[in-house]
């Protein structure tokens, strides 16, 4: 099929960047989209010119480099999907798609389709973690974890890191990715100890990160390639609320 | 074939490489199996808790080997600087392991034990590796899941609240423990977290988007390494005490693999180059059940769970180059081959087997879909026997992968399968200590080539790579440290700066080249090479063959790659051409050692070398080493083999028929 | 961060301004609610109406003395107000800062309701000035101040344009409802991935009851039922 597409082309963090557009004549409907902007990249390299920069690493949708909004959307029309595996059977002959980055001041654009997303580490180091030195472990089964807390768990902890949930919502918010990982840690057992400290300390890591605050409009969830539920929000709400009514410490 | 066998084979490959002296692992004590790791590490050396602030370690890759050394190393309070090249050390490849996590916890009582884990890893890698590392490796399965599941790793469980287990490939006990499809990823974020928690105690400096280009030699030891920002495209030098690497396998050597598009052998080859030894580089195996490629621009293979054989039936049409849809193809013109060559595994063979078969039967144009390079796997069978309720609940998450990938329903076509390559056993030589042969330079997890031998068993990567990460490397660093502190390098050493300026000669003379051609296009010819001639089946004349075009093709890439833009700054292309230049001198190595292993083990299947009813045959008289290899630095690399002494597990013959 | 003081917790993270607007919004709720109940009397007659408006004066007299529970629920809904238009516009200019560069290629996710508040809010704030100048303080009603509240409602709803802004207000409220319950309850803590389309199908619910209780009214008017 024959594709026009417009990209968002910026040569680094200083200079001010443009949408571009560029024909595609050959592009097959099994060609993921990633594979697609390869092509492309192999025709600009010849051309000498620049070719398009985008983050991406395994192609299965794991490990949530790839980051790109695709004619509005975070990772495209696709539900549940990533850009990696988002695939070219979902556009139609003639079709013109605009590919831009990520939006958001805490993720600046270093090039082209590129950004900055450290300040989700940043976010993890503020408590996204249980406390546990390499070796002081107790033995696995001492500590039972009901079947409906574990996959709960689960459900919330397959968060990739991704960022979609940033880049959709209108505030900007990081909130779903900071709820995931407050919601995972907080249903489990081992998490409670540190469960009301992580609430506080991570929200007020994201809150002083420049990301917006959640106004509960739910398009995070709705692009979310990994399916994290509006309501893991709820849980981290819950917690911090809690946390802040108790007077929990937060140092 | 058997006429060929029965030829004397030992001089193939000669004359292409050196023999040098043997070498052997020092390390590992000489008390009996069970006690050797209790052993090493009461005769490690410790470190004064106030001294280690002042030593540093450099950990590149943060995966699960890297990741849990590094937050590992913090913890116990040394400087640790950990380097990545993605933009996060959540990102690493681990992530993508999909199946589980072997463990002899024996929770389900059937039999388990460390002994028999330990057992069934040496006979799954056809005798081909060390009893003293494997044992080991089965001992500390029991406090990973321990580790794991105190971080909060969310494993699957029973309605008990107790921890659930799967079977998996080349065991009869239950002992997987698993996060879904996706224990990969929950273990590495487990590592992660507490790498995260490290970093913010300050005692990790991590250098994401940070990949390294050299490694750093002083006096012998391993002092640093020279590393390029990503971003900014600056060469820069990082020194320390001791370095480790961790930096994964080498399989996107075939270009097209299940592996990560970064993942690479930089790392790894630079440290050969700089004299660490590298060994076993023709062990790379491959899984049978990929989605196969479907054309020209396809940029990375897909691994579907071997778990799909239980209820899949493998078949291919009896004719030749039959182009009809399967569904028109009626039963009695299908041949199960998988089922009807081994009758009483049946589809159900080991990795290596059911690769090979499908191989066969393509290469005997009976191969389906694009360039005949499938084969079916049909589960219209299991849907009637079990009802498509009962086949969605098990496979559905599956199913629904395979048809976003290739736009085909799975419930009414029968899925398209093809191996791929997903993981290499080979890697730089380590001792017992995983200590390579330049002091002060670790290497862990798939990086290393210690545990696996010729074949790895499934769910024993991510065991590996947490063993290495959150128990050995701890404890034998410190053991290596203790001899320190160690003189201070200046950022001006002679030695620092001949790294530096290599380093910068070589991305120069890659920008500088403007040639014709895009270094994916270079990849691709390499990848299709080294998979045709040392892939699924090997044999003398197309390793040679191989080993004739790499050289020309090698020189081609130098001279006639085209890059473009510059190196201060973000350049994608200049970091893929790094890496497809070493691949390009390891794709060598690795046929070159395919050719001189005159026998079949585990992956390593050599078509000279196989029973008369077709499978792979062991020569352990003449091949029972390891055989790890020196730099020839432009002449010929120097062959030093470590013999393997086996006084616990007997080597016997595999049958699956 | 090491302060535990809950009051500059609270004032100090977008969670807890979140939650001041949904405790104030429950305020909200629960007055618009007994207001609509209120004002459905005026289908009972005149008598009935103007009673009804003279008894809020007089409840609690003994104690608050006469329009004493008036002013003390005027009092808190003020305050309500301030606080809940505060957070939301910190919210508002967070939100801004967050992203300075917006997307060429405009695409929305998330419900309409959801991405409306803040204007609808604005709405409806303009609104209640102008319902309290036209039925509290009577300044921009066409009776004079004594008159009664029966007359002045039906007065004002007499003229059309009052009476589409009226109805444009309260749809605008229904909206603001329909996400805000739902969004107060999740803020509050109290949502969960079983509960929560029942939840917003409350929500729906009694935005669609609230609306149709105010609407009513004017639309009776306009079309004689009430005179």
């Amino acid at each position: 099929m024959k594709l026009t597409l417009r990209v968002w082309r910026q040569k680094n963090a200083d200079t001010k960047g443009k949408m571009v557009k560029y024909q595609l004549d050959d592009v097959e409907e099994d060609m993921s989209f990633l594979e697609m902007l390869d092509v492309l990249n192999e025709k600009l390299v010849m051309d000498d010119e620049e070719p398009v920069s985008f983050d991406h690493d395994c192609r299965e949708g794991i490990c949530g480099s790839c980051a790109m909004v695709i004619n509005g959307i975070p990772h495209g029309p696709q539900k549940n999907t990533t850009t990696c595996q988002l695939h070219m059977r979902h556009f139609s002959d003639g079709d013109t798609i605009d590919v831009e980055p990520w939006r958001a001041r805490a993720f600046p654009v270093i090039k082209d389709l590129v950004t900055d997303r450290s300040a989700f580490d940043q976010i993890i180091q503020a408590g996204g973690y249980v406390s546990v030195n390499t070796g002081s472990a107790p033995e696995a089964h001492a500590t039972p974890v009901d079947k409906v807390s574990a996959d709960d768990a689960f459900d919330a902890a397959t968060c990739i890191g991704c960022g979609a949930c940033v880049a959709a919502c209108p505030n900007g918010s990081s909130m779903l990715f900071t709820a995931a990982k407050v919601t995972h840690l907080g249903l489990l057992p081992q998490g409670q100890p540190e469960r009301a400290t992580r609430a506080i300390t991570m929200l007020a890591k994201q809150d002083e990160l420049d990301f917006g605050g959640c106004t509960n409009v739910g398009a995070c969830a709705e692009v979310c390639p990994k399916g994290i539920p509006l309501a893991s929000i709820s849980q981290l709400n819950h917690d911090v609320l809690g946390a802040t009514l108790s007077g929990a410490r937060s140092d | 074939m058997s006429e060929l066998a029965q030829e004397p084979t030992s001089t193939q490959g000669e004359g292409r490489y050196v023999l040098g002296d043997p070498i052997a692992d020092t390390r590992a004590p000489e008390s009996p199996v069970g006690d050797r790791w209790d052993d090493r590490k009461f005769s490690a050396r410790l470190v004064n808790p106030a001294n280690r602030r002042k030593m540093s370690v450099i950990v590149v890759g943060t995966g699960l080997a890297g990741g849990a050394a590094a937050a590992t190393l913090g913890e116990a309070g040394y400087h640790v600087k950990a380097f990545c090249y993605q933009d996060t050390p959540r990102r690493a490849h681990s992530v993508a392991a999909q199946g589980g996590i072997n463990a002899a916890k024996n929770y389900r009582n059937d039999g388990d034990s460390v002994h028999r884990l330990f057992y069934e890893t040496v006979k799954g890698g056809d005798f081909r590796s060390r009893e003293s590392n494997v044992h080991r490796l089965a001992e500390n399965s029991l406090s990973i899941i321990d580790q794991c599941v105190a971080q909060g790793v969310p494993f699957a469980r029973e309605y008990s609240g107790l921890l659930d287990t799967r079977s998996f490939g080349g065991t009869q006990v239950s002992r997987t423990f698993y996060a879904r499809g996706q224990t990969g990823q929950q273990l590495l974020l487990g590592a992660y977290q507490a790498l995260e928690r490290q970093i913010a105690a300050g005692t990790v400096e991590m250098h994401p988007r940070t990949e390294m280009l050299d490694l750093v030699v002083v006096d012998g030891r391993a002092r640093g390494i020279v590393a390029r920002s990503v971003l900014t495209g600056e060469i820069e030098t990082y020194l320390a005490d001791v370095v480790v690497l961790c930096t994964g396998g080498y399989g996107n050597v075939y270009y097209l693999s299940t592996n990560a598009k970064g993942s690479n052998v930089t790392a790894a080859w630079r440290a050969h180059r700089r004299g660490a030894l590298f060994a076993n580089p023709c062990y790379t195996q491959i899984h049978p059940t990929c989605i196969p490629v479907s054309g020209e621009y396809q940029s990375k293979l897909t691994l579907m769970s071997e778990s799909l054989r239980n209820d899949g039936r493998v078949w291919v049409p009896k004719e030749r180059g039959d182009d009809r849809a399967p569904n028109d193809i009626p039963e009695d013109e299908r041949d199960y081959y998988l089922e009807r060559q081994y009758p009483s595994f049946g589809n159900l063979v080991p990795r290596d087997i059911a690769s090979r078969a499908a191989k066969n039967m393509c290469d005997a144009e009976h191969g389906v879909g694009p360039g005949g390079l499938g084969v079916y796997l049909d589960f219209s069978d299991a849907i009637e026997r079990l009802g498509r309720h009962t086949v969605e609940a098990k496979y559905g998450n599956l199913f629904e992968m395979y048809q976003r990938i290739t736009g085909d329903d799975p419930y009414e076509v029968p899925m398209r399968i093809y191996p791929a390559i997903h993981y290499t056993m080979g890697g730089l030589w380590v001792d017992y200590d995983l200590r390579s042969t330049i002091p002060g330079l670790f290497v862990g997890g798939e990086a290393n080539f210690s545990d696996h031998g010729a074949n790895r068993l499934g769910a024993s990567a991510l065991m590996q790579g947490l063993s290495d990460g959150y128990f050995i490397l701890p404890t034998t660093v410190a053991d290596y440290l203790a001899d320190g502190p160690f003189d201070e390098v200046p950022e001006d050493h002679p030695a620092v700066r001949e790294a530096v300026e290599a380093t910068r000669a070589r991305s120069d003379k890659l920008l500088s080249a403007n040639g014709n051609r895009t270094v994916d296009s270079f990849h691709r010819e390499l990848g299709q090479l080294v998979w045709d001639q040392c892939g699924m089946a090997r044999s003398k004349e197309g390793l040679e063959k191989a080993l004739d075009r790499i050289p020309s093709l090698r020189e081609e890439f130098w001279r006639d790659v085209k890059i473009v833009g510059t190196g201060d700054g973000f350049n994608q292309s200049l970091e893929k051409a790094n890496r497809v230049a070493d691949f390009m001198e390891l794709a060598e190595l690795m046929c070159l050692d395919a050719l001189h292993r005159e026998e079949s083990c585990g992956a390593h299947f050599r078509v000279e070398h196989q029973t008369e009813d077709g499978e792979a045959e062991r020569d352990d008289e003449n091949f029972s080493y390891v055989a790890a290899w020196e730099w020839g630095d432009g002449g010929k690399p120097v062959l030093h083999k470590e013999d393997l002494e086996f006084s616990y597990v007997h080597p016997s013959q595999r049958s699956y028929k | 961060m090491t302060q535990r003081n809950i009051v500059t917790r609270t004032w100090g993270s977008s969670v807890g301004k979140k939650s001041v607007m949904a405790v104030t919004g429950v305020i909200f709720l629960l007055y618009v609610i007994a207001h609509m109940i209120g004002n459905l009397k005026i289908f009972f007659g005149l008598t009935t109406f103007d009673n009804y408006s003279v008894h809020l004066r007089t409840l609690g007299e003994d104690i608050f003395g006469y329009g004493g529970v008036l002013w003390i629920i005027r009092t808190v809904l003020t305050v309500a107000v301030l606080l809940h238009m505060w957070a939301a516009f910190s919210l508002w200019y967070k939100a801004k800062r967050a992203r300075p560069i917006g997307y060429q290629h405009k695409s929305y996710q998330g419900s309409y309701a959801a991405r409306t508040m803040r204007w609808g809010g604005v709405i409806i704030a303009l609104f209640v000035i102008w319902h309290i100048l036209d039925l509290t303080l009577g300044v921009v009603n066409p009776l004079p101040e004594n008159a009664g509240a029966y007359q002045k409602l039906v007065a004002s709803f007499d003229r059309p344009v009052v009476s589409i802004f009226y109805i444009v207000a309260m749809v605008a409220l229904g909206f603001h409802i329909r996400h805000g319950l739902w969004s107060g309850i999740q803020t509050l803590g109290g949502n969960s991935a079983l509960r929560q389309n029942s939840l917003k199908a409350f929500s729906l619910v009694v935005a669609v009851v609230v609306t149709a209780g105010f609407v009513i009214i004017p639309l009776s008017v306009m079309f004689g039922l009430v005179r």
